[in-house]
């Protein structure tokens, strides 16, 4: 299984994956932190879904991971793109059966795989925790707002909540759309039903029927990075989502042990 | 262990109801370039997988290095396989490529660079794989399927979108392979090929093996051919003409005409040629070919 991890490691630090994936969570980073930072003065709203988010709460504790946490769903997203590609694609390519022959033992294939691409989430959400933090402490004078609480014990106890809330939330994603690229064996199949259900259909049947949320894995899973709202408790997700995902795995396995490998 | 690389009795495998391989049973003893030879969609690719694990078989046994077909853990990784032309990751060079397998199998990293060079790519390592051509990317094929340093190697049509050169590298590799002591199991539609390399075959057809055994024994057991040749093309309809009257068998093939299971009738022949006022430029007498061989029995 460590062989199929390092293995797939070597394939995830590709430069073709690694800076296009790095810019753009760079990009989504600085825009929604430089969002929340450059117009807490307007008076405008300028938080997540349209909420107002006072220059008093980003001087308290909240301030140092606010731009961060709203990069979690985003994180979860190119996480769900990246799990489902590197799994589908070895379907399209036909590289599966190289693997196979190499590592017979399809079970430490999908672990190997999933451990990997856990490493890669971690990277990519330190890269996402660095960039935030890095432009919430430079907009903060600019915009008057006292970074004095940031730095105390509560407040780094909060950075190291949030960074395990995010990555728990992002490998929920991730999962799920490792899930979808063993069902579809199509990268471009499984991203865009991932994606289509998370962006947008999920968010439809929430607006037209709003006590479906509690159970829509992509809100469960966005939920999870977000450390509970008011609307679903934290630990309520953590359930729901195990649960979904604990269900889909055991499925996928079963079908990634049986099925032939004939492509 | 045992002596026979490979061991299957009545192997099939059935999709829906398409039989793919139908009670296949035949034996690859050690040391041995065994060539699997059989038309398209015969049932050979289906076969291979069978014996790396990767599709399981409807019915039938079978070992591999003395090993149950079941357990491919036990045997893989002494095996090195390239099956249905090779597949990578375009975005990674050549060498990257055999770094991520050598890892996956726990191989050693430095074994890649030798590999690289032993066919002919260590010149081109570090360009990536979606820039090779056909040939560049069957002998990265044909690296990776080393890798283990196998006791078998099973090679799924490995001079594919070779050049004649190419051919003659991946013929005098397999010949190495052999000479040290390796197993080789290999598929080509290049029938040629097979008949130079190959000690023992396997025959396909439609999923059922038509022969198992070694080379020489399937061509001395086949009637060798008359090959006749007019001085003059002009009088190659008038010499048919004669075959077919005597109510013999025979084909038209390079201003030649091959006639089959009529050795003896040679002297008649010429005799009759003779008094036709017909001059032979050749009448010879030739042990048929493997691909003559395998047209013959399969009837294709």
């Amino acid at each position: 299984m460590l062989g199929m991890m390092f293995g797939e490691i070597r394939k995830l630090r590709r430069k073709t994956l690694l800076i296009p994936t790095l810019i753009g969570v760079a990009l989504l980073t600085a825009f929604f932190t430089s969002f929340v930072f450059l117009r807490v003065q307007t008076g405008k709203p300028n938080g997540a879904r349209g909420v107002l988010i006072t220059n008093e709460f980003l001087s308290g504790k909240n301030g140092l991971v606010y731009g961060f946490q709203i990069m979690g769903f985003f994180l979860g997203i190119v996480a769900l793109c990246v799990f489902a590609s590197q799994t589908a694609q070895e379907y399209s390519l036909g590289t599966l059966r190289n693997i196979l022959v190499r590592q017979p033992s399809r079970l430490k294939v999908l672990l190997g795989k999933y451990f990997a691409m856990a490493f890669f989430t971690i990277w990519l959400e330190l890269a996402a925790a660095i960039f935030a933090l890095s432009i919430s402490f430079a907009l903060a004078p600019r915009s008057a707002i006292s970074t004095r609480a940031w730095l105390t014990g509560s407040g780094l106890q909060l950075l190291g909540e949030t960074f395990i809330n995010i990555f728990l939330g992002t490998l929920a994603f991730g999962t799920l759309g490792m899930i979808l690229g063993l069902l579809f064996r199509s990268p471009i199949t499984s991203i865009s039903i991932g994606v289509l259900w998370c962006l947008i259909l999920e968010n439809i049947l929430g607006a037209v029927i709003s006590s479906t949320t509690k159970w829509l894995p992509g809100a469960n899973f966005a939920n999870i990075s977000q450390g509970g709202t008011s609307i679903i408790s934290y630990q309520r997700s953590l359930l729901t989502s195990g649960s979904y995902l604990l269900f889909g795995a055991i499925v996928v396995a079963i079908l990634f042990k049986k099925r032939d490998v004939s492509n | 262990m045992s002596d026979l690389a490979i061991s299957v009795s009545a192997l099939s495998k059935v999709y829906g109801e398409r039989q793919a391989v139908a009670q296949a049973s035949f034996e690859v003893p050690i040391g041995s370039i065994c060539g699997f030879v059989g038309p398209n969609g015969s049932g050979k690719t289906t076969t291979m997988r069978m014996l790396l694990g990767l599709i399981k078989p409807t019915h039938g046994t079978g070992t591999v290095l003395g090993e149950d077909i079941k357990h491919p853990e036990k045997y893989l990784s002494q095996v090195g396989a390239m099956i249905e032309g090779p597949a990578f990751y375009p975005a990674l060079s050549g060498a990257e490529n055999l770094r991520v397998l050598a890892s996956i199998g726990g191989f050693s990293q430095k074994r890649v660079a030798t590999l690289l060079e032993q066919v002919g790519l260590g010149d081109r390592g570090d360009s990536k794989y979606k820039t090779y051509s056909l040939g560049m990317k069957q002998r990265l094929g044909i690296a990776a399927a080393l890798l283990p340093q196998p006791k078998l190697l099973v090679l799924d049509e490995p001079t594919n979108g070779l050049d004649p050169s190419g051919i003659q590298e991946i013929r005098n590799l397999i010949k190495a392979m052999a000479k040290s002591g390796t197993s080789i199991f290999v598929s080509s539609h290049l029938l040629s090929e097979l008949e130079m390399i190959s000690d023992h075959l396997v025959m396909l057809r439609e999923g059922k093996v038509i022969f198992t055994g070694r080379t020489q024994d399937l061509l001395a057991a086949q009637n060798p051919l008359l090959v006749v040749k007019p001085e003059f093309g002009v009088d190659l309809n008038k010499l048919m003409e004669i075959v077919t009257k005597h109510g013999k068998k025979a084909t038209v093939s390079d201003g030649s005409i091959i006639i089959s299971g009529a050795v003896d009738w040679a002297p008649s022949f010429n005799r009759l040629a003779f008094e036709a006022g017909i001059t032979l430029g050749e009448l010879s007498v030739v042990q048929p070919s493997l691909e003559e061989t395998f047209f013959e029995m399969t009837g294709e």
